[in-house]
């Protein structure tokens, strides 16, 4: 097939914006006339009571217009995006440092910020729950855990060879999206508000903003043009600054925006769950994995927000590529004081899947065996072997590929003989050493609430033939809007600049699910060709009727139909429909077929297909201070038949860096009273230039291709990318397993920070952690 | 008043706020907002922009943060936003061109910054694009396709419309004498002023005090910018030490002393950034007195000494000697930091940083050591940590169980014990105590490896085929 638009790497349709500075986010939006700018008081303490509160002060200072506490909000105090509800504003007590306790409206935005630190507030402190341990001492839980499980575990734990137990922690992750939060509104006719936000989620803006004002959602139009960068940090955490937004705009009558300092940003809003996971697995001498239990503890931070199907994904990635025929996993959600974890790439499943993944690494090393070799004795049947195995949650694997894909990786990338070399290089060097991994991935792709699945799109053909779209997905840079742009330009035959691309726009296309779980594409690019279809179906009549021939007569292809011998040009065509009175616009929905699932009892298919790809990562590393670097990766990714090979490749390569970023440098902090000391760049360190790997080499898998029937077979692609990070943990722990000959297993935390490298290479080599060497 | 280009118009400011950044004036009121704040604080890049001055008739083109580059600074400058790098036409730069069909952009939000630190890089012909990228964050791209668009623009001339941008000389201003900030052009006005002023704020490059506005929210009321006076930045010496003007830059001074002092080298290539090195003067790090300023430790262990100047009188100063406590300097009011006399012989000078990240990262530790070895006997130890005490500070006992003792790893080994008498580091969100303590110890113990060889080893230049 030969496509001008589609399967082709088409550049980013705002890059020529980007590189001049021309394209416009939400914070470079002009306002109509004078405007107030917004910032929040923040909570001092983790936890306790407002005692008293006096915010003269503030109210004072030079340029204030006004300052909101909860007592004075006149409709709903609620940001939450679950039924679980989360103050805008705090009522009464606070719980965690940095919570927005008052909002400030002012003249300027450093005027506003400068009058949140004027406030005087009493607190009755309580003490907080900052951590798991913490939070499993109180019993601090949003739910009672959550079991899926498959098999018998426990016999086939006791009957198996061998058994490891062990524990991994992994560490969160802030979003580090180079804008930060921000949002315009601005007040329209009959107590109506438009609301510019930097959201991944516009409906869900319109909607919590709606019950903030009081009006019902069609007084709220939400827009969203682009977002300088979401990875989930903007699903729910842009309802806040947006509702405080159009509050203050109603309040006041006047343009209002706010935009989150960088620190604010990251001390207010939720981050990456970390998860400490507790694990067991039975196997037998090949290294078969018989039996695996999981206990996973995910904290979840103040309020419930996005954690409970977080958490469910993570239970559902805890098979990752293998067929584990016996598995109990339980999933503990723990409500403590802190900032409130929510959605980051992958949604839980780069934890669970890192899990597994530890799992194969220690019986590999248990077993003295090759970790390859192991992962493919594990791994589900091949597509093409006629067995389907179900996974732990009843769900057939039907797609698997990653035998073929993870064999010509070993192959293209040299695994073996790279192996052998490295054992060389490291029996020669004492200080350095260097470490080898090679991880799959397999990421379930769909919604877990099913509901969500599903998109709309509009697309109206003017009468000159340009071609106007708009469809439910937010562009975040992940190039979803080009994609659906080639969709359309395919769809009509026509080329890529007669497609308009336009912003996410609530009063266009309504009820849309966040541009969210990778599905972008796959839901408002299947909505937009329905919708591209039926206006090609209206034109196909038109000209059937005319020239009194059967619809199925008429051929369209590369822009030009076909009656008989004759051929009309698709504008002229359109014309002509136009001048007949055809409607050329039209409406398209999508739903995503085959889902069934049961979250409570962890059955059923809560995907329509599974996203694969695999990385080998070679390390290096100092054993006198725990540095290292990533040498080289290799990356094999399958993204079905690509839409563009161009966008697809750097959401690999961007998501592989960022997932590097979670597993190594990036690293939490907060201290004893709950303050997060990392909320800054200067603190927080996500991978700089430098820290790309030295060789990397990314390839989409030539033979791709989605059995399920997805738009034009492709898979989708945004956060599968991010758990092939996974090789560069197992790689840094292979590195620090060839420091001892103890037998130890380094069992390396994230973030593998030099700090936590060091303490592995003194826990293998048998010093003692802290002793003097 | 302040006059200074903007992509090529004049700004003349009657009223310049001295708490004002660039950044808010391009966004707010020169409207130019393709100039983007993303951290606010010098850290992420995204408000790059290329500042030109006019260095002894020859333009000097410098990638800078505008978020922390207040306009006093900008005194007959030329500034060149990402709204100036195509021509008049629209015609795009060979950066600009190659970004695009290198995939470099996704969300775009970084992207003004990065162009403007390659166009800076393109302009004045340096290759090393890891390097002029160190302070610019994507969170996007992995970086890889940005870098192939860097290294594809490198090969292609500097347009003719670009190659234009040499700063014309602004005319002279008025002394007004009324403005919010003294700015002056001479040391001994400054000294003489300072005096009369001890409470004023002397500000360099403004990479420290620039976050007290943008992050403590500060409104400095008496600043005084330093930057304009040509005796500060003058580099002087003869064949035992060099004489270093407070305010030359950190990126001037990594170049100066690049021959003398090559030990130094990987150091302030990690120092910050680029943008950063552009703006942090040597003199401004020293006087801030921050426990982790990575110039310290290396100056302390090469033996470093301070001209302090207060009037016309001036005193020298052990570099070591002028940390009392944290945040306490040996400096009296109305005095400042007018030099710095670095001795030349420092050949054996190893320096090393340990950060979680290899670029702008704030060191855990920072450890250097100038051991000179005789007969195989250690002759002289100068040994200076930072973050290891509230102070960069010397490991005197260490240096003393060192000093005259063989050079092998046994002695080290023992000698390393003695760090933890030097030092009680403390733990915090970059390293904890006791890894402090180890590192420090492992630092002594590589520097030793490392004695054997030239410079040092590490994992960022180990070269292994793969």
């Amino acid at each position: 097939m030969s496509s001008p638009t589609v399967h082709r790497a088409v550049a980013h349709d705002a890059a020529r914006l980007h590189v001049s500075g021309r394209a416009a986010y939400v914070d470079d939006l002009e306002a109509a006339g004078r405007c107030l700018h917004l910032a929040f008081g923040l909570s001092t303490i983790a936890r306790g009571k407002i005692v008293a509160m006096n915010l003269d002060a503030v109210k004072n200072h030079g340029g204030v217009q006004a300052v909101l506490t909860a007592a004075d909000l006149p409709f709903a105090n609620d940001v939450s995006p679950s039924p679980y509800p989360e103050p805008l504003l705090a009522v009464n007590e606070v719980h965690f440092l940095g919570q927005p306790v008052f909002l400030v409206v002012a003249n300027s935005h450093r005027l506003a910020r400068q009058a949140t630190q004027l406030a005087s507030i009493e607190y009755e402190e309580e003490e907080p729950l900052l951590d798991i341990d913490a939070a499993l001492a109180a019993n601090s839980m949003f739910a009672d855990p959550l079991v899926y499980r498959c098999g018998d575990a426990d016999g086939a734990m006791a009957a198996a060879a061998h058994r490891i137990t062990g524990k991994i922690t992994t560490g969160g992750q802030e979003h580090f999206y180079l804008e930060g939060q921000v949002a315009m509104a601005t007040p329209t006719e009959h107590r109506g508000v438009m609301v510019q936000s930097s959201t991944q989620h516009p409906t869900e803006i319109q909607h919590k903003v709606a019950d903030a004002i009081g009006v019902p959602m069609s007084s709220v139009r939400v827009e969203m043009r682009r977002m300088g960068g979401g990875f989930g940090g903007k699903e729910s955490q842009g309802n806040a600054p947006a509702c405080a937004c159009a509050i203050a705009a109603r309040l006041t009558g006047l343009p209002c925006r706010m935009r989150y300092d960088r620190d604010d940003d990251m001390v207010i809003t939720g981050k990456r769950h970390d998860f400490r996971i507790y694990y067991e697995a039975g196997f037998d001498d090949q290294g078969r994995i018989l039996a695996v239990r999981f206990v996973q503890y995910v904290r979840c931070g103040w309020s419930l927000d996005l954690s409970m199907p977080v958490a469910d994904r993570a239970m559902l990635h805890a098979d990752n590529a293998y067929h584990i025929p016996n598995m109990h996993i339980s999933s503990y959600r723990l409500r403590t004081n802190t900032q409130s974890a929510t959605a980051f790439r992958g949604f839980g499943g780069p934890q669970g899947m890192l899990g597994i993944e530890r799992v194969l690494d220690h019986v590999s090393h248990f077993l003295d065996a090759d970790p390859l070799c192991i992962r493919q004795r594990n791994f589900y049947p091949s597509m093409n072997s006629g067995i389907r195995h179900r996974t732990h949650y009843g769900m057939a694997v039907e797609d698997f590929v990653l035998d073929e894909i993870v064999s010509d990786l070993a192959k293209d990338a040299c695994y073996s003989r790279r192996r052998a070399d490295i054992r060389k290089w490291n029996r020669r060097n004492r200080y350095f050493k260097r470490g080898l991994a090679l991880t799959p991935v397999k990421f379930g792709i769909s919604f877990t609430l099913t509901h969500l699945n599903q998109a709309g799109a509009l697309v109206h053909v003017y009468q000159d033939g340009s071609i106007h779209l708009n469809h439910g997905g937010t562009e975040m840079g992940q190039g979803l809007l080009i994609k659906v742009a080639q969709i359309a330009a395919d769809a009509f035959g026509q080329p890529l600049n007669r497609v308009r691309i336009s912003a996410a726009d609530t009063e266009k296309i309504p009820n849309t699910s966040a541009t969210a779980a990778s599905s972008g594409t796959d839901l408002n690019g299947m909505a937009a060709k329905i919708a591209c279809d039926e206006i090609v179906r209206r034109l196909k009549s038109f000209l059937a009727e005319r020239h009194q021939v059967k619809p199925h007569n008429v051929i369209f292809r590369d822009g030009v139909f076909r009656v008989g011998t004759e051929d009309y040009a698709f504008c002229d065509t359109v014309k002509q429909a136009y001048l007949n009175r055809v409607s050329l616009s039209s409406s398209g929905h999508f739903v995503t077929p085959k889902l069934v699932w049961d979250r409570l009892k962890g059955q059923g298919r809560p995907f329509l297909y599974f996203a694969y790809g695999a990385a080998v990562t070679e390390v290096v590393i100092d054993t006198l201070t725990g540095e290292n670097r990533v040498l080289r990766t290799d990356i094999i990714h399958d993204v079905g038949r690509s839409l563009n090979p161009a966008i697809d490749i750097g959401q690999i390569e961007g998501g592989f860096v960022q997932g590097m970023g979670w597993l190594t440098t990036e690293e939490l902090a907060w201290d004893s009273r709950g303050m997060l000391t990392t909320h800054a760049p200067s603190t927080y360190k996500i991978p700089a230039c430098s820290d790309r790997p030295r060789i990397f080499n990314v390839t989409l898998w030539q033979r791709g291709r989605n059995p399920e029937n997805t738009i034009y077979r492709s898979k989708a692609v945004g956060e599968p990318p991010l758990m092939l990070a996974n090789s560069v943990l197992l790689a840094l722990s292979d590195a620090v397993a060839a420091c001892g000959d103890s037998g130890t297993y380094p069992t390396l935390d994230t973030p593998a920070t030099p700090e936590r490298i060091l303490t592995a290479i003194r826990r293998v080599t048998g010093e003692a952690v802290g002793s003097q060497a | 008043m302040i006059q200074f280009n903007l992509n090529g118009k004049l700004q003349r400011l009657s009223v310049a706020n001295p708490n004002s950044t660039l950044l808010d004036y391009l966004r707010e009121i020169a409207l130019l907002r393709g100039t983007k704040e993303g951290c606010n604080e010098g850290d992420c890049g995204a408000c790059t922009v290329m500042v030109t001055s006019n260095a002894g008739g020859h333009a000097r083109h410098r990638a800078v943060n505008s978020c922390i580059l207040l306009l006093p600074q900008l005194q007959g400058k030329s500034v060149c936003t990402v709204e100036g790098v195509s021509s008049p036409e629209g015609e795009l730069h060979p950066v600009q061109e190659q970004m695009i069909s290198s995939h470099g952009s996704q969300c775009g939000f970084c992207t003004p910054g990065i162009i403007m630190s390659l166009v800076c890089a393109h302009l004045n012909r340096e290759r090393d694009h890891d390097l002029a990228l160190a302070g610019n964050l994507c969170r996007c791209t992995g970086y890889a396709p940005i870098i192939t668009a860097a290294d594809k623009a490198a090969s292609q001339p500097v347009p003719e419309w670009f190659s234009e941008t040499t700063t014309p000389e602004l005319p002279k201003l008025p002394s007004t004498g009324n403005d919010d900030f003294f700015l002056p052009e001479d040391i001994d006005e400054l000294a003489d002023w300072y005096i009369e002023n001890p409470d004023a704020r002397l500000v360099a490059g403004a990479t420290d005090v620039g976050l007290w506005i943008t992050k403590k929210l500060m409104d400095l009321e008496k600043v005084c910018f330093i930057g304009a006076i040509p005796e500060l930045s003058r580099v002087s010496g003869n064949d035992r030490e060099l004489v270093v003007g407070a305010s030359v830059t950190v990126e001037d001074f990594g170049r100066l002393t690049e021959s003398t002092h090559p030990g130094m080298k990987q150091l302030i290539r990690r120092f910050g950034s680029q943008q950063v090195r552009n703006s942090a003067t040597v003199g401004g790090n020293i006087a801030n007195g921050s426990p982790i300023g990575d110039l310290s430790p290396a100056l302390i262990a090469i033996g470093a000494r301070l001209v302090l100047r207060r009037g016309h009188q001036r005193r020298w100063i052990a570099l070591e000697d002028f940390f009392l406590d944290y945040g306490v300097q040996d400096i009296e009011p109305g005095e400042f930091v007018e030099a710095i006399r670095l001795p030349l012989a420092a050949p054996d000078l190893r320096c090393y940083k340990i950060s979680k990240r290899f670029d702008q990262d704030i060191s855990a530790v920072c450890g250097c050591f100038n051991i000179t070895i005789a007969d195989d006997l250690v002759e002289n130890a100068r040994i200076a940590f930072g973050g290891m005490a509230a102070t960069p500070s010397r490991a005197r006992t260490t240096e003393s169980a060192l000093t005259g003792r063989p050079w092998t790893a046994t002695e080290v080994n023992s000698a390393g014990h003695h760090l933890a008498t030097d030092f009680a580091p403390i733990s915090d969100m970059r390293a904890s105590a006791a890894y402090r303590l180890q590192i420090a110890r492992n630092l002594l113990h590589k520097c030793y490896l490392d004695s054997s060889r030239d410079g040092i080893s590490t994992v960022y230049n180990l070269e292994v085929a793969v």
